[in-house]
């Protein structure tokens, strides 16, 4: 299917309905086609070899975190004034790329945007391992992490209670709300579908294990219609919750003193911002993942150019978040801001935040032109150099804040260690090697959904 | 009963178009008891089966009132009562800061009350169930879609029943045993 045949013109909904799913499709052959992935096609010797790449990987960051219980934090560049940096940066850098997948699942699902079909599922996935790689960084950061439950409110035999009025314990619960409600998400998405690999699967191991998690799923009309009751309420609780934590991890920041944290701008330009990320993210997998699997039906050019077009406009919100922080260092007239602003600019760090301003603000512009958005290969890698850039901005804003703050007598710098890249790209690899193990044994998009597109799918005669 | 064996009986259609008129037929010729599967929801069927509507909204309102309260409740008792503290001369009870943890709670509560209360409502986890012994019924959740009548309905009559189906246009009618 060549992907000029599916863009028709945007029309009513059925015309709509159609650009997304490339004609010809009927509930068979959508059922067939996702769950052969699964279910019958061979394992593939660039799987094996993805996979072995990204397990070693993982494996190097299993031998980051053993050496780091072993030495202490000592082993990363972190130091007094910079005391957060690779951690936090890549806590941030995670967790917002998970927020692309809550917002293609739940909020473009209150907003009835067909398109996002297709890729929810996967998506939502990338969004669960995301926040676990997410998580993992202010355990380990803690310096000792068998202590890290004491961030919860757990009586103990300390009579101690967390600190409620600090931000961090609001992270804590923000990011353990956001993983539990990913993952009822994500799971509830995949029961329908688990019942149908439980159905169609040719081994009987795979039948008990589908089985088991399908529940014992039989398509009933009432448990339909509970669940798609059960699936709205949970997209309708998952938009604020997605906001709102993006809100608490700027709040880490903005709710603290220190120059280049203290702003007001920070909730809605972090959300914007992870956003953003997430979709630079979902096109990094998807474009490979769709010529690999051969799902250009189902993953249309219509997909990816509106895909490219929310990072467009996310990336203009975060543009416009640099220039107010610019901008309100200097309008603010205080002493301390402007210095921030000016250090970030022509400090030691100035490349960091130059690369961010070129690859976040105006490389992305590229994305104004429609050739680029269609062209595969240049949005590919439009959305590594995004990636990039919000990696860049999270750096910016942590280290070069914290190494020179109010005091000159204080100042000093930052640069990671050995351990610290490696706990970043190990990370990198706990990530893939999740999402390998994913598209492997879980349909990566979901078929129930993908038949609600297939033309024959809508009721016809009686008016409703 | 003259039905002990039987669950029911199971008609196959091709699109969800026949199965909605099929389930208005089947209930205007007075047929309550009985159920439809399908692969993918359909919002039509509903109400063409006469459901009722699910309690499931009220069940999310009350998680999310009672995770707010105990959310609440948690920091208003451990920085108040359990164990003040003084942090940089704020009230004890700071309930500005206490919005936000209270805010997550709310949001896992009723998140949990949404998913729990519909499995529990279907009654899930249930691996086993007559409809499964349906000739084909594997199809349910492939591409084809089932009216069943169930032997629990006093209309229902072996032969009649299965002669009422058949006019409905089916694919093939099945036994269900149970």
């Amino acid at each position: 299917m060549s992907d000029t045949a599916v863009t028709t013109p945007a029309g009513g909904g059925r015309e709509q309905q159609a650009a997304y799913l490339a004609p010809g499709h009927s509930f068979s052959t959508v059922t067939d086609k996702i769950s052969s992935i699964v279910l019958t096609q061979k394992i593939s010797l660039g799987w094996l070899l993805s996979l072995g790449v990204s397990a070693s990987l993982a494996g190097l960051l299993f031998v980051s975190v053993g050496y780091l219980f072993v030495k202490g934090i000592g082993i990363w560049g972190n130091n007094i004034p910079v005391g957060w940096a690779f951690d936090i940066t890549n806590f941030v850098w995670w967790i917002g790329i998970g927020h692309a997948g809550t917002l293609i699942s739940a909020i473009l699902l209150l907003l009835r945007q067909q398109w996002r079909t297709s890729i929810n599922r996967f998506a939502e996935a990338m969004t669960l391992f995301a926040v676990a790689c997410a998580g993992m960084f202010p355990l380990i950061h803690v310096g000792r992490p068998w202590l890290a439950y004491w961030l919860m409110p757990i009586p103990n035999t300390m009579g101690m209670w967390p600190q409620f009025r600090s931000p961090l314990i609001w992270d804590v619960f923000a990011v353990s709300t956001y993983a539990t409600v990913s993952l009822l998400f994500w799971y509830v998405g995949l029961i329908p579908d688990l019942a149908t690999l439980r159905d169609r699967t040719p081994s009987k191991l795979g039948r008990v294990i589908y089985g088991i998690f399908a529940l014992g799923w039989r398509g009933s009309a009432m448990h339909w219609h509970r669940y798609e009751t059960a699936y709205l309420l949970l997209a309708g609780l998952a938009t604020p919750l997605v906001v709102s934590v993006h809100t608490v991890v700027s709040f880490d920041f903005a709710v603290s003193v220190v120059p280049g944290w203290h702003t007001t701008v920070f909730p809605p330009y972090f959300v914007a911002g992870a956003i953003y990320s997430g979709f630079a993210m979902v096109l990094t997998l998807s474009i490979p993942i769709r010529a690999i699997y051969g799902l250009q039906d189902f993953i249309t050019m219509k997909h990816l150019n509106v895909m490219a077009k929310v990072m467009l406009a996310t990336g203009l919100i975060v543009a416009y978040g640099y220039s107010i922080e610019a901008f309100m260092a200097w309008y603010s007239g205080n002493h301390y801001e402007r210095f921030m602003m000016l250090n970030r600019m022509t400090g030691p760090y100035w490349w960091a935040y130059w690369g961010l301003i070129l690859t976040n603000v105006l490389i992305p512009q590229l994305l104004w032109f429609k050739r680029c958005r269609t062209n595969v290969v240049v949005l590919w890698c439009l959305s590594i150099v995004i990636n990039v850039g919000m990696w860049l901005e999270r750096f910016v804003i942590i280290v070069t804040s914290l190494h020179r703050d109010f005091l000159p007598s204080s100042w000093g710098m930052y640069s990671p260690s050995f351990w610290d890249w490696a706990t970043y790209i190990g990370t990198i690899g706990l990530f893939l090697t999740l999402l390998l193990l994913f598209l492997r044994f879980l349909p990566m998009i979901s078929i129930f959904e993908m038949r609600t597109m297939v033309p024959a799918a809508r009721v016809e005669g009686r008016k409703h | 009963m003259e039905h002990a064996q039987t669950y029911g009986l199971v008609a196959e259609f091709e699109s969800p178009t026949a199965l909605v008129q099929a389930a208005h037929k089947a209930r205007e010729a007075g047929f309550r008891k009985m159920d439809a599967y399908s692969p993918m929801p359909i919002e039509e069927l509903h109400e063409a089966l006469g459901l009722p509507q699910t309690k499931l909204p009220f069940i999310v309102l009350c998680g999310g009132a009672i995770g707010a309260l105990a959310g609440y409740g948690l920091e208003y008792w451990a920085s108040t009562i359990a164990y003040p503290f003084n942090i940089g001369g704020r009230p004890l009870h700071s309930w500005p800061s206490f919005i936000v943890p209270a805010f997550e709670t709310t949001i896992l509560f009723s998140a949990l009350a949404a998913v729990l209360g519909m499995i529990l409502l279907n009654g899930l986890p249930m691996p086993y169930h007559p409809v499964f012994n349906a000739k084909r019924f594997a199809m349910a959740s492939r591409d084809r879609f089932f009216l069943c009548i169930e032997s629990g309905d006093p209309k229902f009559h072996q032969t009649e029943t299965r002669r009422f189906l058949e006019s409905l246009g089916p694919r093939e009618v099945n036994d269900v045993e149970r």
